[in-house]
């Protein structure tokens, strides 16, 4: 967080004490942010069916996801009699980690970035795309019909709609020139239409093809993090009306406390990610020379809200089918992404200026 | 120092997961390891300073394959006794092919160690591992590479051609279709009188 030190002068060790604590406060910082998140999540959902929500514990139900969370580590940890006991527990670790891991290139506000790699949007991919792996090996762990379905289903999802999310931040790795997710959000600085979605540039009319299909690729990347994170409507892999919980059946305790931590860490991740490659990450909508809100407010702000859209779409949208989705993933989103890419590095190579 | 340590770290995992691949009891423990082993292999890469291809590794390789094996191989019912019993009778073929293997290798081996030691230099003009990659794969071997893209995708329509079956009969569900679809293609008043009955009704036009 101390900006511009460097890090070659100091001693390994010291440097060594730096990076951890760095890390540190963003696991602290994100653990408060996932509990307020819970908290948001239901308290939106339940003002939308018109009910209360968690009003009991501290002041407007703050304290509910602290309670919860208590309830979860005090309780028995059970692991069913055949399961494979080494992967049932690691699973869920997994999981977490993962989750926890992708943030280390995500920066939120100039200079506040664990790591600053030139290829950071990569590793976010391949970080993100091992996520998967802790809901396949729990459910297959658990032994147990309903967990494996869920796992069946999670593998399959996750799998197809990272086709197109990679197809879609390949369209603003082109307009930007870089994968270091500092300098995509720098090229984005100085206003509302210089935001990826929102790209409208005047100087010249053939720069405003570009409008609709960035304006639709950050809808579908939208799209495609609800069902990469296993958010209604593409919660199939733990649809309760048909798998009970999918892969959750057989957790409890700690284990279930570390699968929704990772799955909120997750949602938050891609909302920092459609933040930093769509939303301008911490620019100001409207260039007025100066900063009089603090860059990571805005970053901030533009996440919640994010946030706020994956809670209302919870709300009301319902689940879909599984041939549905797959059919949503593999036969309208990869062809049209497709087609952006081709569209937008044509449009780079003929009328961009970055070239 | 710590580059050191790190590598004979990462070597040893690799290796010793490598071996796992093949001694663990369990098909889906195999995988696990396989994984281990990939990154691994990733993190020697890193060590190199060929972090672009250290992420790719990850991405395809443990991300998108070793995934597709675990879903194939978590299905998988085996039977390890049955497994086993066959055991003694594909020894040596099996051992054939490993001695040839081992042979190659060692082969490989003496004609590098006879070389004069190289190590990993970074590029002296400054460009980074994405813009060298980009460089020789579109630039200098773009013919070539695209030849690779061609292989792929004769391969893939082989594979679409081979497990396409169309049947007859099949209800498919068309959304355009049921899109499409008014209020009067799907509701019918009808206007019954007392002590008669409906007629059957006549059947609708759009299925879904």
């Amino acid at each position: 967080m101390l900006a511009n030190v460097v890090w070659s002068d100091l001693s390994p060790l010291i440097w060594f004490a730096l990076k951890f604590a760095q890390s540190l406060t963003f696991v602290l910082a994100l653990a408060l942010l996932v509990a307020a998140l819970v908290l948001a999540d239901r308290k939106i959902w339940a003002a939308v069916q018109m009910r209360r929500g968690p009003n009991v514990v501290g002041a407007f139900g703050l304290l509910q996801t602290i309670a919860d969370a208590l309830k979860f580590f005090f309780k028995e940890i059970v692991v069913p009699a055949g399961s494979d006991k080494f992967l049932f527990i690691l699973a869920p670790v997994l999981g977490l980690i993962m989750a926890f891991m992708a943030w280390a290139v995500v920066p939120v506000a100039p200079g506040w970035v664990i790591s600053d790699i030139n290829i950071g949007v990569l590793y976010v991919l391949a970080i993100s795309s091992l996520g998967v792996y802790g809901i396949i090996i729990g459910g297959w762990a658990s032994n147990s019909k309903y967990p494996f379905m869920g796992a069946l289903r999670s593998a399959a999802q996750m799998v197809s709609y990272e086709v197109s999310i990679g197809f879609i931040i390949l369209t603003v790795i082109f307009l930007t020139g870089s994968m270091n997710l500092t300098e995509i959000v720098d090229a984005q600085a100085g206003g509302l239409f210089n935001w990826h979605m929102f790209f409208l540039d005047f100087k010249n009319p053939i720069n405003l093809v570009l409008f609709p299909i960035m304006f639709y690729m950050g809808v579908l990347f939208f799209i495609s993090a609800l069902a990469e994170t296993n958010r209604p409507p593409f919660d199939l892999p733990e649809a309760e009306s048909e798998l009970v919980a999918g892969y959750q059946v057989e957790y409890s305790s700690t284990p279930f406390l570390m699968f929704f931590f990772a799955e909120y860490v997750n949602i938050m991740l891609l909302s920092g990610m459609m933040t930093i490659l769509f939303l301008g990450g911490w620019h100001a909508p409207i260039d007025i020379g100066v900063q009089f809100i603090p860059p990571f407010l805005w970053f901030f702000l533009k996440t919640a809200f994010l946030f706020f859209m994956f809670a209302m779409v919870k709300a009301i949208v319902p689940r879909y089918r599984y041939d549905q989705l797959m059919r949503l993933g593999w036969k309208v989103f990869l062809p049209t992404s497709l087609a952006a890419v081709v569209i937008v590095s044509s449009w780079v190579v003929f009328f961009g200026d970055k070239v | 120092m710590l580059i050191a340590i790190s590598f004979y770290l990462l070597a040893f995992t690799a290796v010793a997961a490598a071996f796992m691949v093949v001694a663990a009891r369990n098909p889906v423990h195999s995988v696990m390891y396989l994984i281990l082993t990939f990154f691994s292999a990733a993190g020697l890469f890193v060590l190199m300073g060929a972090e672009f291809l250290a992420l790719l590794l990850v991405m395809v390789y443990v991300g998108a394959v070793a995934v597709l094996f675990l879903f194939v191989v978590m299905m998988l019912d085996v039977d390890f006794a049955e497994m086993k019993e066959g055991f003694l009778s594909y020894l040596p073929i099996g051992g054939l092919v490993a001695i040839i293997l081992l042979i190659e290798m060692i082969l490989v081996g003496a004609t590098y160690a006879s070389k004069t030691p190289s190590t990993v230099v970074d590029r002296t003009d400054g460009q980074s591992n994405l813009q060298a990659f980009g460089q020789v794969l579109y630039t200098d071997y773009a013919g070539v590479f695209e030849a690779a893209g061609f292989v792929l995708l004769v391969a893939m329509i082989g594979a679409i051609v081979l497990t396409l079956r169309t049947r007859e009969g099949v209800r498919k569900q068309d959304a355009m279709k049921q899109m499409a679809r008014t209020r009067e293609d799907g509701v019918e008043l009808v206007d019954i009188a007392p002590g008669q009955g409906i007629s059957p009704m006549k059947p609708s036009s759009t299925e879904g």
